[in-house]
């Protein structure tokens, strides 16, 4: 496989540190245009804060974070702002803003950022909303929907000005079945007709097996990466057993593929 | 998305053609994005209206530079308008992105009964449910005091279920926490009734009543109200914005289904510890008053210390002092009262919390100012 000369996301070198306490350290790795990255590992090895630190809102302790090649954190803070409207979050519990409608929320950004009228915002807020399956709840406020809609909610609203690079903090978190699915549908969907660079972190394995593309494991004891990949190669072929445990629910000497 | 062309136009524009057979073929051509200008869909209904009557609708994207929602957008109206007109649509011409994500959209319809209408109610419905809404306010508050007599009845008893490290915290923090402000407000309320006594009892020589004056109103009357009033701000807003988000998080459900009655845990430690501070800053203020007083009468009206002392116990008895602590206890319960109330029937939104704090406050202050207007009636009637 011959690897495309620009990445879209690379991360170099990167120290993450609350403090004088590291969470991990020495991350080194890129993620291509149009791919589903993920970021998996056990629960506190610092999945969200790495997502923190590619979306901008954590600064690295040391190391670079760059965007098509462009470093964010020595930018300047117009180019800084340019970055970050690339971007689209969906955050962990949606975090739609409570005391607007999904209406308001989705045109929030619209209305900040691009030139069109309230008609023309309207219709694009409709068909956003229709995207995930939510058409017809403009008028609704956050509290007065379900949780797995509220997620979908904050897709849409992530989704609102086109990003071309999707953040996903655990999409899949407190979902049915049936609704995760449909989500990792979704996202497959919005990388193959947009081409939008999605990254995700993650612990269901479900999805990690479904959308991924490529992945990264982050260890908690080591604080650092312990392999990076595509997901289904490390479930079958790392030599490392705690990612293949952690790939196949503890069972690390499977020796068939699950 | 399809290949750049450099002569394709920097905007997005549509092209109509009529094809021999009754078809509109709809050419999109350039940048169709929510950054560049895009044509109004008027345009094309126009030509949808025109005869001989269209019945099939094709599209070609050759020359389509660039496209997001602007143009799904635009197409999801185009479409809408030709089912609607019994056009047949079709859309084989489109990019295969586009095409897919107009089915994604398609693909969950539109849930029955979701939209809601926004019918204007009259103006006489809406004052109907104002007097409704206000009524039933009105007894949600009466239903709140008296549930929160039954628990200050179970504490009597010994029977509340409360964390003693709670009310330990409540207590220092609308207590001790709060001594600064009070210091202020009730150094300078003295300074004042001393200044404006003072111009107003000069000019009869009476000076020496400016002692009097200042002793009564602070243990009376400003002492108690400048304190509840601050509290109002302090702690009142403080509780609401607690409950409130306590009640966004979802942590007053999680008391309730674990049978511990939120009336007890959350609001009981909070108006003890009110009652029980509001007395002692009461009398703190009343102090920090009167020595404001002595410093205007000494320093600017020629008294001796003596002489103000005197005047001022000559002046102010036990009954006012009673009188004025008595007050500051039920400033206290009625600023908690406002304050929880408030937070317990806050929404569960950002806004929300903001109007309960606002709301605590107002009826905090609006109660204090009212149930003190009671209290004149009543020693004026009872001769205190």
């Amino acid at each position: 496989m011959v690897p495309p000369p620009e990445p879209r996301i690379t991360i170099n070198d990167l120290t993450m540190a609350y403090g004088s306490f590291v969470i991990q350290r020495d991350l080194t790795f890129s993620i291509q245009p149009g791919e589903i990255f993920i970021i998996m590992g056990g629960s506190g090895c610092g999945k969200s804060t790495l997502l923190r630190h590619l979306i901008g809102l954590l600064s690295p302790a040391k190391g670079e974070v760059l965007y098509d090649g462009e470093n964010f954190w020595t930018a300047a803070p117009e180019d800084r702002e340019r970055m970050k409207r690339r971007f689209g979050v969906l955050y962990q519990s949606g975090a739609l803003w409570s005391s607007m409608t999904l209406a308001e929320n989705v045109a929030l950004p619209l209305g900040e950022y691009t030139g069109l009228s309230p008609g023309e915002i309207r219709d694009v807020v409709s068909l956003k909303l229709a995207l995930v399956g939510l058409a017809g709840f403009e008028d609704f406020y956050p509290s007065e929907i379900s949780g797995g809609m509220r997620k979908r909610a904050g897709l849409a609203r992530a989704m609102a000005l086109d990003p071309d690079m999707l953040f996903f903090d655990e999409p899949s978190a407190g979902l049915d079945p049936l609704s995760s699915r449909r989500l990792d549908d979704l996202i497959l969907e919005l990388r193959d007709s947009l081409g939008a660079t999605v990254v995700v972190v993650t612990h269901e394995l479900a999805s990690i097996f479904t959308i991924g593309d490529k992945s990264v494991f982050l260890d908690a004891e080591t604080k650092t990466i312990l392999a990076v990949g595509p997901p289904k190669t490390l479930r079958d072929t790392s030599p490392e057993p705690k990612i293949r445990a952690f790939l196949r629910r503890g069972d690390a000497d499977a020796t068939t593929a699950v | 998305m399809s290949t750049v062309d450099r002569t394709a136009p920097a905007r997005g524009e549509v092209r109509c053609e009529r094809r021999a057979d009754d078809t509109l073929l709809l050419r999109l051509v350039g940048n169709w994005r929510i950054y560049a200008t895009a044509p109004v869909v008027t345009e094309v209904y126009q030509q949808l209206d025109a005869s001989p009557a269209v019945r099939r609708l094709a599209f070609e994207a050759q020359e389509l530079t660039g496209w997001d929602s602007r143009l799904l957008t635009f197409l999801r109206q185009v479409m809408e308008a030709s089912t609607h007109r019994q056009i047949v649509v079709d859309q084989h011409g489109l990019p295969e992105g586009v095409r897919r994500l107009l089915a994604l959209a398609a693909a969950v319809p539109e849930l029955e009964g979701a939209r809601r209408g926004a019918p204007r109610p009259s103006w006489l419905a809406s004052i109907g449910t104002e007097v409704l809404a206000s009524w039933k306010g009105a007894w949600e508050m009466v239903d709140f005091i008296g549930e929160a007599v039954l628990a200050c009845l179970r504490c009597v008893v010994g029977a509340a279920r409360f964390r003693r490290v709670d009310l330990v915290l409540f207590v220092q923090e609308c207590g001790a926490q709060a001594l600064g402000i009070v210091t202020l407000i009730s150094f300078l309320i003295g300074l004042i009734l001393a200044i404006m006594g003072a111009v107003q009892l000069r000019q009869f020589g009476a000076q020496i009543y400016v002692a009097d004056l200042v002793g009564l109103g602070m243990t009376r009357e400003m002492g108690a109200v400048m304190t509840g009033v601050i509290m109002a701000g302090r702690t009142g807003a403080a509780f609401a914005a607690q409950l409130g988000t306590m009640q966004v998080n979802e942590e007053i459900d999680a008391l309730t289904t674990m049978g511990i009655p939120p009336m007890e845990f959350l609001v009981l430690p909070r108006m003890l510890a009110l009652m029980v501070m509001m007395p002692l800053l009461c009398v703190y203020a009343d102090l920090v008053g009167m020595g404001a007083g002595l410093l205007i009468g000494t320093g600017l009206l020629d008294m001796s210390l003596v002489e103000y002392v005197n005047e001022t116990r000559k002046a102010v008895h036990l009954v006012d002092c009673g009188l004025g602590l008595f007050k500051s206890v039920v400033f206290g319960a009625l600023v908690a009262l406002a304050g929880c109330v408030r937070g317990m029937q806050c929404g569960r939104s950002a806004a929300a919390v903001g109007a309960a704090a606002t709301s605590a406050v107002v009826t905090g202050i609006v109660w204090i100012i009212a149930s003190d207007g009671l209290f004149a009636v009543l020693t004026e009637r009872l001769g205190l």
